[in-house]
């Protein structure tokens, strides 16, 4: 089999549309591991996963430690509070430390955009960003194709429509940058004080009024509001929010009649999102969280399994 | 006061390419230096002189010859932060540079809000010798943005202007009355214009690369607005009022306006937004964070077109050292700004030889123009009778930035490893020689 040409996940920019098919394809040959009644397979046995996380994340790190555990990985967890940071360790001798354990993936979730990048120059292992700062979520933008070809059979030519904070998230940059690759249409809506600047530099259309933004949408991407949003003068009001932009059955009927809806968790219910589509058959959330799992197995197994000296994806320049 | 030793033996810089702005010279000649001032300038003028025994004479064919170059705009780091860059470093480093006099900004700890300070950093660099130091004293007392400096007792410690540096005077009051109390003592006042309201948590500046980044952005607003009131404030009150590190092609317009005016307003412009854009931001180099940030294609175009036709007077480096533990960290974490003195004219040259910037206009922005703007400076000009105040540059000679190379402290530069090509070879301050390049 060939190897996969890249060492670290570190951002979609930089996979080509056959490298996501590869990683996509992976994944659903392990979505099935996780369905057995032993739910383990000796693909990484004798390989360290270090789990290093400087954000609190319930779903991500679980869904890295499943992936790791079911392919027989030693899976450590470090979570490194903001409390010790400001103890003092830099990051730089974290990596020292880090590699001193040869771990041969490290996982990352980390408050500041590029301290991935920034992992990867330093430490002698592949690494996977779980997601940073407000930069790059790849392995969410993957977990999320996976789940949209699962249920709508291809990922080409979709109109998909991402509702919300865009500004501030991670999740929405790096699922425009892979939609991008199958010539979907990718929408952006949202009030102008949570869309990030020069927003038509991600190749998407933006849009002031939800009704247009949804109308003859195949995927209804929902972001999460967060409340500190409301300092700063970037929102009124959550109940102002939930009344314009939040996606409840109403908005929904203006897309497609088989258009399914995903958040990448946790949900405000009552603001971005009305109980009756998240919970509506229409609602792929939990499917979300079961491909992240199958996915992340098929990421791990293709850097850890086969380690290579090839650039990194997402690496520029 | 201390006195800088004058040397009695005349020094003949012999046969370079003499260009001095302040007369529009532009030709091969020699420069006769003697006890401390210019004491001829012209074809074989020191022809006259080289029979005497006791005289020193250096060729200098092939280089240039210049008017002492002044940096407005540099972060000494003493008191306060002496691991970074003190004051013996850092005029050792401007000296290297082909500085023969820098302006610290009043950002040390404690800060440069007092005689005390003033008279402390400015003995310390008398006592030094060399490059000489023209402090800024802070505008406010704590750079706090409320109450004022005793500006009366700066000026006379040696204090040639007044800045809060990097923390921007945000209320306009202040701002006006800190105008007016400076113009009473002929104080410059330096702005460095920034909204902060609208950079909170900002690391770059704000565009397409920001976005792809996921980095928050400074936007050219913060800026322009900054700039816009100083403007109308400083026709309010006749303030001689300068606009530090200008980035934004906003600001460039604004200034262009208010000079077609009359006003008494100045800029000055870093090497590192006339030659470096966002784009060298894209792998999160953290030696390329800096504030202002590094805008876009088209912000440094209109910096190059100002600098070339006089809009923006000058070149200060905003020479910013910093520490390894600053810089070798997340890109949010680290420190803002470059290390410069060493490395502006070696890095500026390029746009020379490139024709952005004739070489005479580029040699005034480096020395007459920022002289101009110092209350009673006396350097500037090689006219006979002046200050010997000398800058030579050898522009073809190539060489490799190290670490070794500096002698700044810190070398938080993203020039670090290249291959440049000129470089001062040649600090004179008041006759004496400052800055001498070791050859190989």
């Amino acid at each position: 089999m060939e190897t996969f040409a890249h060492r670290h996940l570190l951002d979609i920019e930089g996979l080509t549309r056959s490298e996501v098919e590869r990683i996509l394809d992976t994944a659903k040959a392990f979505f099935e591991v996780s369905r057995r009644p032993v739910r383990k397979v000796p693909t990484l046995r004798g390989k360290t996963v270090i789990n290093l996380f400087y954000e609190s994340s319930t779903r991500t790190r679980t869904s890295f430690e499943l992936a790791g555990k079911r392919l027989s990985a030693d899976v450590i967890n470090m979570n490194i509070s903001a409390s010790s940071v400001s103890k003092g360790e830099t990051l730089q001798d974290t990596c020292r430390t880090l590699a001193a354990m040869h771990p041969d993936v490290v996982v990352i979730r980390h408050w500041a955009a590029g301290a991935p990048n920034y992992v990867a120059s330093r430490i002698d292992c592949s690494v996977i960003n779980a997601g940073d700062g407000m930069h790059a979520h790849p392995t969410q933008a993957l977990l999320d194709a996976f789940t949209i070809r699962r249920h709508r059979g291809t990922l080409e030519n979709l109109v998909v429509t991402i509702c919300g904070d865009v500004a501030h998230s991670r999740v929405a940059r790096s699922n425009a940058n892979l939609l991008k690759l199958f010539g979907c249409e990718v929408r952006v809506v949202g009030p102008r004080t949570l869309l990030p600047a020069a927003v038509d530099s991600l190749g998407v259309r933006v849009y002031d009024r939800l009704d247009e933004a949804l109308e003859g949408a195949d995927v209804v991407m929902v972001l999460r509001i967060q409340s500190e949003r409301l300092e700063g003068a970037l929102l009124p009001s959550l109940r102002e929010y939930a009344r314009t932009f939040g996606i409840g059955a109403k908005a929904m009927a203006l897309a497609k009649p088989d258009a399914i809806v995903m958040h990448p968790g946790p949900m405000n219910r009552g603001v971005e999102i009305e109980s009756e589509v998240a919970d509506s058959d229409r609602s792929v959330v939990l499917s979300q969280v079961e491909s992240g799992v199958a996915v992340r197995m098929a990421l791990l197994y293709l850097l850890a399994g086969e380690a290579t000296e090839s650039p990194a994806i997402g690496e520029v320049g | 006061m201390l006195t800088q030793p004058t040397p009695s033996i005349p020094l003949i810089l012999r046969g370079g390419r003499v260009l001095d702005p302040s007369s529009g010279l532009d030709e091969t000649a020699d420069v006769v230096i003697e006890a401390g001032r210019i004491r001829a300038v012209g074809r074989d003028a020191g022809a006259a002189f080289s029979s005497n025994e006791n005289v020193r004479v250096v060729d200098v064919q092939g280089s240039w010859v210049c008017p002492g170059f002044v940096d407005l705009h540099v972060h000494l780091r003493e008191p306060g932060e002496e691991y970074k860059e003190d004051i013996a470093s850092g005029l050792s480093a401007a000296a290297a540079g082909g500085f023969v006099a820098v302006c610290p900004m009043p950002n040390t700890h404690p800060i440069n809000d007092n005689r005390a300070i003033t008279e402390m950093i400015v003995t310390r660099a008398q006592e030094l010798g060399g490059t000489r130091l023209l402090p800024f004293g802070a505008v406010t007392k704590g750079q706090k943005g409320a109450e004022l400096t005793e500006m009366a007792d700066l000026r006379e410690a040696g204090a040639i202007g007044v800045s809060d540096d990097g923390l921007c005077v945000m209320n306009a009051a202040v701002m006006r009355h800190a105008m007016e109390y400076a113009r009473t003592f002929d104080l410059l006042v330096s702005q460095h214009c920034e909204d902060h309201h609208l950079t909170k948590g900002a690391q770059m500046h704000e565009g397409a690369r920001s976005t792809r980044l996921g980095l928050r952005g400074w936007p050219r607003a913060a800026e322009d607005i900054i700039v816009a009131r100083d403007l109308i404030l400083a026709e309010l009150t006749g303030a001689r009022y300068h606009v530090a590190h200008i980035s934004s092609l906003g600001a460039v317009r604004l200034i262009r306006e208010a000079k077609s005016r009359g006003l008494r307003v100045s800029a000055e412009v870093t090497p590192h937004h006339l030659l470096f854009t966002d784009e060298a931001l894209l792998n999160y180099d953290t030696y390329c964070k800096v504030n202002p940030p590094l805008r876009e294609a088209e912000d440094r175009e209109a910096l190059l077109e100002a600098l070339a036709d006089g809009t923006i007077d000058c070149i200060a480096t905003d020479h910013a050292p910093h520490s390894d533990l600053e810089k070798d960290c997340e890109f949010e974490t680290a420190a803002v700004g470059i290390n410069g003195l060493e490395t502006a004219i070696a890095s500026l040259l390029q746009l020379v030889r490139d024709e952005v910037i004739k070489p005479l206009r580029f040699v005034e922005a480096l020395s007459a123009a920022p002289g101009r703007l110092i209350p009673d400076f006396e350097g500037g000009s090689l006219r006979e009778g002046r200050r010997a105040d000398v800058t030579v540059i050898d522009p073809d000679l190539r060489w490799i930035l190290t670490e070794e190379a500096l002698r700044s402290k810190s070398h938080n530069t993203p020039l670090l490893g290249r291959e440049l090509t000129g470089r001062p070879s040649m600090t004179v301050v008041g006759g004496a020689v400052a800055y001498e390049l070791e050859r190989s």
